[in-house]
Formats: structure tokens, sequence, C-alpha cells
């Protein structure tokens, strides 16, 4: 969706640190928790020890992707330059089924559609050759992806 | 739930005083014209004018988070043997946490006479709601918010209060109206504060309706003034309090909190409680009183929900019945709790929580004019800062 002449000036996590590798795993295709391998319970944002049993141990889990939405907003007024000409856009937070939530956006749905408690499932959104994004889309009742097509990416000059 | 500390704590209830006030006027354009340093010097003077007392007499100083450091404040008014300087990072909470410090300070002889100023051009320098495009250090979370949030296009306070907001909505049946029923309460105090910025504009039900969507629920109408303006207060020991100018007002009880995890809103397994769930308790625990007994609340209103969810926070009421508590003119002067009878940040101007502590000072004194509360002994004044830091005071008329 980059084009020549056009600059995203999207803010992107500066990646340093568990925040690289969190993103990293998304480049790949997977979106992946930090997991305490001794009590198990499955954290974000990263943090470096387990604040439920304070172990230092962890490995990044696998998510299955799935969660729903816990609440959201609609912007309708930008606040940042670089969503200027992304309104409204909605920001949302989704609950995974793991417990974990996470601040995304769903990608396929009109703000005004959305819902808390609507179901959703992780997809990606390569940003430059070393940021990728996790997004949500929906989920129909059949636990299969929506078809609906992908809106554009915010983008200004 | 939450561990209240009696015992350590009521060694400080009623140990000091709020013993002068000041208030510069708040104002849009042009702006005010002076440094921020200048401006809160303004409303210092106007403080030690009020209590009585020399620049020189001031050995502690609190100043608000990135807004000046206390050897400015100290070399400009000629504190010479300042000994106290401290800033608490609750954003717009740190003004009322900032009065239990105080009275832990002059309480141990830390310091015989605390200054606490605030004050910006909230209008004409930086504008909050842009802060985070320049400087995402700056704001709450810093790089939480920079990597997690900003991607995804929330940058500013409404922003984030906006998901508090809408969960509180869903889950408790809140409604619009009920937030408008706060931005209309405030517009109606500020028509009795000729220092108001809204004084002589009154506001409707269906202007608050028809006000362009900010971030959905919040709508302009439900956003805080951006102004200029400072305001700052002064605390000393109940003693010196007595030598004073002023009828004193004493820190009955006073305590702070913070939400867990404090720096990120997502993941909060209580999504509803914030630093006022836990020391709103502590302060009532402090003081010997439970909300019933307070004839006025100063509730820091950057948005409309933020009362409504302090005022259950508080214990004004229980959860999900906050949008109830303020209808029907329940929070409005003659209601059974007026809150916010100078205006506050929606309706006064932004005092960064100041000029809600200068406001309980006046009821309490009777010095309220058109807007006092009738007999009001005893009053209380919260903070809210960055992701859902609390502040609480519980203040009364000293014997």
């Amino acid at each position: 969706m980059e084009t020549a002449n056009t600059k995203l000036l999207r803010p992107l996590p500066l990646m340093e640190g568990l925040t690289r590798q969190f993103y990293d795993w998304c480049g790949r295709g997977e979106l992946r928790f930090q997991r305490c391998t001794r009590c198990t319970a499955f954290r974000h944002v990263p943090r470096e020890l387990c604040a439920e049993c304070g172990s230092f141990e962890w490995d990044w889990a696998a998510s299955r992707g799935r969660g729903t939405v816990f609440t959201y907003t609609v912007v309708a007024r930008a606040l940042h330059p670089a969503f200027l000409r992304a309104t409204p856009y909605a920001a949302a937070i989704i609950e995974l089924e793991e417990g974990v939530r996470i601040l995304s956006n769903v990608i396929d749905c009109p703000p005004e559609k959305l819902r808390i408690g609507m179901r959703v499932r992780v997809d990606f959104e390569r940003q430059n050759d070393s940021v990728t994004l996790p997004v949500f889309r929906k989920l129909e009742r059949n636990g299969l992806p929506s078809t609906t097509h992908t809106p554009e990416i915010q983008e200004t000059r | 739930m939450t561990t209240v500390a009696a015992v350590p704590t009521s060694v400080l209830k009623d140990a000091a005083c709020i013993v002068g006030v000041g208030e510069t006027a708040v104002c849009r354009k042009p702006g005010s014209g002076l440094s921020e340093l200048a401006l809160q010097l303004k409303a210092v003077d106007l403080a030690l004018d009020d209590a009585g007392l020399k620049a020189r007499q001031i050995d502690g100083i609190m100043p608000f988070p990135n807004l000046g450091r206390a050897e400015g404040f100290a070399a400009n008014l000629g504190c010479e043997n300042l000994r106290f300087a401290a800033t608490l990072n609750l954003g717009g909470a740190s003004p009322v946490a900032a009065l239990r410090v105080a009275a832990m300070a002059v309480a141990t002889g830390s310091a015989n006479y605390v200054l606490v100023p605030g004050g910006w051009n909230g209008f004409s320098g930086a504008r909050t709601r842009e802060i985070a495009a320049k400087d995402s250090d700056s704001i709450p979370g810093a790089a939480i918010a920079r990597d997690y949030y900003l991607p995804y296009g929330l940058s500013a306070p409404p922003q984030w209060y906006a998901l508090m907001a809408q969960r509180h909505m869903h889950e408790y049946g809140t409604r619009e109206e009920q937030l408008g029923a706060v931005a209309l309460a405030m517009r109606k105090h500020a028509q009795l504060n000729p220092g108001a910025l809204m004084c002589g504009k009154p506001m409707t039900m269906s202007d608050y309706l028809a006000s362009p969507m900010i971030t959905a629920p919040y709508r302009l109408l439900d956003c805080c003034l951006e102004t200029d303006g400072a305001a700052a207060y002064v605390v000393t020991s109940r003693e010196r309090a007595r030598d004073l100018r002023q009828l004193p007002v004493s820190i009955m009880g006073a305590a702070s909190g913070q939400p867990y995890p404090a720096d990120d809103i997502i993941n909060r397994k209580d999504f509803h409680r914030t630093g006022l769930t836990s020391a709103a308790p502590e302060a009532f625990a402090m003081a010997g009183v439970s909300p019933a007994d307070a004839a006025f609340a100063q509730v820091y209103d950057c948005f409309t929900f933020e009362v409504i969810q302090q005022l259950e926070e508080a214990g004004f009421c229980r959860r999900g019945e906050g949008g109830a508590f303020v209808e029907n003119g329940g929070i409005e002067l003659g209601g059974r709790l007026p809150v916010n009878t100078h205006g506050g940040l929606l309706s006064q101007g932004h005092l960064l929580g100041i000029g809600h502590v200068v406001e309980a000072v006046r009821q309490l004194r009777g010095d309220a004019g058109a807007r006092q509360v009738k007999d009001a002994e005893l009053g209380v004044v919260t903070g809210w800062g960055d992701f859902g830091d609390g502040s609480i005071a519980i203040l009364g008329r000293a014997d």
C-alpha cells in the first residue's frame, strides 16, 4: 500500500528488547505472548518476570489468535497527524482466549459496526522491512474468517 | 480487597492545614503572555498574600511534574532555606496527592511551609492532546504507549479513557445522557463563577448531544477545556496555621494510589479499578468519616465519565450506579452532592486539579459567593492522572 509518493507516518514500535521479539514473531505470522514456564500464566505487554509467581523463566508461547472485542473507541477527530486521513477509525481491546488482552484494530469491520463481544481472529499487516503489526478480522459464526476486503492502511503524505 | 493502613497514617489526621490559596485568571486567546514559570509565580504570589506569608518563609516546594523545578521557584521567590523539594509523578492526580505528602513534611518537621504550585499555557503553549506526536516519552506509560497503543491510533488521554467509558456503558448501561449530565452540571456551576471561562455561556442537553464526536463515546463537550492559567496552595502545621490570616482548612485525611498495572490500561484484571479505589477508603478511614459526610466534592473532571467513575470508586455510590447518581441534578448545587462548584476543568478552566483544591478551601471558608454550599464544614477533593492514578483528600474547617 505504500507507494513511491506517499510516506507512511503511522507511528511504529521502537524495535528493541522484548518488544522487538514480540513483533518479530508477528513478522513470521505468529502471535506469541510471554508465558511463565513455572506457573503457565500468559502476559502482555512484555515484562521481565512473572507478576503472578515471580519467576524469571518464560518462553514465547503461541496464541490461537482468537478472542473477543472487550472495549473500543471510535476516533472521529484525529489527535495525531498520522491518523488525520484515517478517521473515523476504531481501536479495540481484544481479549484473547489465553486471557491476555491486546490493543489493535479490527480491519474488516466498519467502526459503526464494531460491538463489544464480537469474535475476532488475528491477522498481520506488514508495515516495513522490520515491523509487522498484529491486527484482527471478524470471525463468522461458523468459526471461519470473514472474507470481506481489507481496507486501506492509513497513509499520509 | 483493599488493605487500609489506618494506624500509621492516623498521626497525620488534622496535623496540617491549607492556609493560603491563589488562582490566576484562566484564558484562551490570546494566551497568558507569560512563561509557565512566571504564570505560576503569579498564583504563588496570590497564595502567599492570602495566607499572610512572606515568600522567604517557604521552605518546601512541590512542583507539578514537568512544570518547573523547586530550585527555579526558590531562586525566583527568594526562598533561601529550601529544605524539602519533591515532585509526585501522578499526572493530574499529583496536586491532591501532594496534600498528603505536604502534611507528612510539616508533621515530621521536614518543612514548615510547603508550597504546591501548578500552571501552564495549556491553550497558547503545547497542547496536551498533541503531545504524543511530538514526544512520546512524556505520555503516561511512555514506551508501552509508544510500542503498543500509538501504532493503532491511540495517542491522547480522551482516547485511552474512552475505552474505559465504553466498557462501563456496556457493563452497567451507563448512557450518553448521563455523561451529558456531568457536563451540564459543571456548566451550570460555571454560571455562578465569574472567573470561569464558560461563565455567560450556558449549555443544554441538546447542545451537548449536538456537539461533535471526538472519540466515542466522548464528544467535544465531554472534554475539559484547554486554557492558560495557574493556581497554588500553601500547607503548614496546625499550630502555625493559627497565627496566619485565614481560617485554616484542615487536611483530615488524604491518600493516593495507582491502578494495577499502572503503566498499561489494557491488561487490568479489574478493568474499572483505579488509584482512587484503594486511596479513598484509606483517606476516609484516616479522617474517620464516610462519603455521606461530605457537603461537596471537587472531582477531577478531565472528561465526563471520569467523574462518574471516581464517584463510584470513591464510594459515593456503588460501582455501576454513577450514571444514575449524576442525573436529575444529583451533582448540582442543591443536589445530593454538589460536584465542582467552580465549574471544574470542563467549564472553569484547566488548572491541573489545583483549582479543585482552591475551590474546596473557598467553600470551607464560606467564601464561595453565589455558589456557596450552605454550612459546608467537610468536603472532598480528588485527583486523576495518567492511566488512572488517583488521589483524594478529606478537608474540613479547622477548629
